[in-house]
């Protein structure tokens, strides 16, 4: 930091927040660039520069960009037409309906267990807390591809782990990844496998945030371990569990990286996601315009179900 | 203390056991033959191959060289992504400033916005700067974290005004006082920030498969992806380079777990 100012140089001019104990400490004269006014506007410069450049443009031109066909000098506008296409493209729709098919099954089970691990994890019953809370969190730190090709050799059919393992139990090869339906089962159970532990970490220090003599009370007034639950642990962790059911909603709804390693999409296009749809549209075929139209619906998709799920669990705050 | 009960820490270490287990059967696998990763039942000791598989990504992906890749992407961002979320988090912690409160909106509400509505036109951006295959075209677009500068603003506003006052009549000038005071008092969320940044750098997947385009270029997820593409796979080298990529990481957090989790959860749960 060789621009700081040395010991000696006078105290910031007074500006802002009303520091007015600092009279006859500015001297004129000696005026420094980095006075409190300016400060905050150097310091956000850097931030608002990376802002402007790969968030605010890129969301406007993708905007421009699904009014158009055609790539580099040869784009025009054709108005809605990528949108109207959309609404008529089977794939898309197939696209859509998986990845609402995975969010209606994947959410709910995976916040369920994380609920589940956390309360387990945050009972004083439990030896070894520690040890456990750092092994469910640990999946969440792999990348999707590590996770996704140690997986695709865990469920394959022939010789995975995972049909071993039930085979110790008496149950027959299972055709994860092969059979529509499986595959779909597979994607939900590698992202399941990979965020539940760190939806329970949070979920446990919501649960340490509680204060115990809500417990307490309700103890002495008789209140049973699920009424306790009920009417104590699930309210207090509203805006906790609120945040986790948006936060995994958007996360689902951006799927990519696991069906594009375990499946590519298929079979028969049952694991194609909107953004792997999306990602073929644009960097296989480069239709810039369509890709960018079927962004901006996967945004509006995004948008509507994440203010339906703060209009349904946010109230009565 | 309280009674103890062993049925939950069995359920609970049974969950460990799920989550754990696969990693234990990755790093076996990847010592095997390609030949025993597939045989039935699985090889669950080492293997003795370890060697022979390093050599084989050695010269399928070029290890050496995709590993300095990953970490030379990574570590800039880490670097670059921790200075801007520090400097702008202060500045939306301790400040007042015209624009304060709709700009933070708007960073924020990218948050909520699908990355992929910028791929495309970042795609573009870089092709006209003739930024496509390079560490620029990687790095660039994760600089700016709006995750990062929200956790910094939440860590930074519980600072008390008294400790930086007193440094400005002391007469430290503001950089000073940025520098001496504020970075030194928030260094564990500074270090959790950058460790979260490093992860997502490390494993990120969908803008390097995009941006890059010759195997030189590539970093480790981008190099196992198209490793596992091939027709002629070698699973006991993609196992080995997904454990590769998995390994370090758990053990860098393993380090700094305390920190890590403390300083997600600042961000996860304040406000």
């Amino acid at each position: 930091m060789t621009i700081a100012p040395s010991e000696h140089a006078p105290a910031a001019a007074p500006a802002g927040r009303g520091t007015t104990d600092q009279t006859g400490r500015t001297r004129p004269g000696r005026r420094r660039l980095l006075t409190r006014t300016s400060v905050p506007y150097l310091l956000i410069m850097p931030a608002v520069l990376g802002f402007v450049i790969f968030k605010a443009y890129p969301i406007v031109a993708s905007l421009w960009i699904s009014l158009t066909t055609g790539n580099g000098a040869g784009r025009h506008f054709t108005g809605l037409d990528n949108y109207q296409r959309l609404l008529h493209d089977p794939l898309f729709w197939t696209a859509l309906e998986n990845t609402a098919l995975i969010l209606v099954v994947q959410v709910p089970l995976m916040l369920g267990l994380a609920l589940l691990v956390a309360l387990g994890l945050n009972s004083t019953k439990v030896w070894l807390r520690p040890l456990w809370r750092l092994g469910v969190f640990i999946p969440s730190l792999t990348g999707l591809v590590a996770a996704g090709v140690m997986f695709s050799v865990i469920l394959n059919r022939d010789a995975g782990l995972l049909n071993w393992v039930l085979s110790l139990f008496g149950i027959d090869r299972v055709n994860w990844l092969g059979s529509p339906f499986w595959a779909r089962v597979g994607v939900v159970l590698v992202i399941t496998w990979h965020y539940t532990g760190y939806n329970a970490v949070i979920y446990l220090a919501g649960l340490q945030g509680i204060p115990q003599e809500l417990y307490e009370a309700a103890k002495v007034d008789g209140a049973g371990p699920i009424r306790r639950f009920v009417s104590i642990t699930l309210p207090q962790l509203r805006p906790i569990l609120l945040l986790t059911v948006v936060l995994s909603t958007i996360g689902t709804l951006q799927l990519f990286d696991e069906p594009y390693v375990l499946t590519g999409g298929g079979p028969d296009n049952s694991t194609l996601t909107v953004t792997m749809y999306l990602y073929n549209n644009g960097f296989k075929y480069f239709d810039f315009g369509y890709a960018s139209a079927l962004a901006y619906a996967l945004a509006l998709i995004v948008a509507v179900l994440g203010l339906l799920q703060v209009r349904l669990m946010g109230e009565r705050k | 203390m309280k009674r103890r009960s062993p049925l939950l820490t069995l359920l609970l270490a049974g969950a460990f056991g799920l989550c754990v287990g696969p990693f234990y059967w990755l790093a076996m696998a990847a010592t095997q033959e390609n030949s025993d990763v597939f045989s039935w039942p699985p090889k669950l000791l080492p293997g003795g191959h370890l060697m022979e598989n390093l050599q084989g990504l050695q010269e399928s992906i070029g290890l050496t060289r995709v590993l300095f890749n990953t970490v030379l992407v990574a570590g800039v961002q880490t670097a670059g992504a921790v200075v801007v979320s520090v400097l702008a988090g202060y500045a939306f912690a301790k400040f007042e400033f015209r624009g304060r409160n709709l700009f933070f909106v708007l960073l924020l509400s990218t948050l909520v916005l699908p990355d992929t509505v910028m791929l495309i036109p970042i795609f573009e951006m870089m092709m006209k700067l003739g930024l496509i295959d390079s560490y620029q075209s990687v790095i660039l677009p994760g600089l700016v974290t709006p995750f990062g500068i929200f956790l910094m603003r939440q860590s930074l506003r519980s600072m008390p005004d008294e400790l930086l006052d007193a440094a400005r009549v002391d007469g430290a000038g503001e950089l000073r006082v940025l520098w001496r005071i504020v970075i030194p008092v928030n260094r564990p969320v500074i270090a959790a920030l950058a460790l979260f940044v490093f992860l997502g750098g490390w494993n990120q997947f969908v803008w390097p498969l995009i941006a890059l385009r010759s195997p030189d270029m590539y970093t480790l997820p981008v190099a196992t992806a198209t490793l596992q593409g091939l027709a002629t796979t070698n699973y006991a080298q993609v196992l080995l380079a997904a454990a590769i990529a998995a390994i370090p990481v758990m053990a860098l957090f393993l380090v700094l777990q305390r920190q890590f989790i403390s300083g997600l959860l600042a961000g996860a749960t304040k406000e």
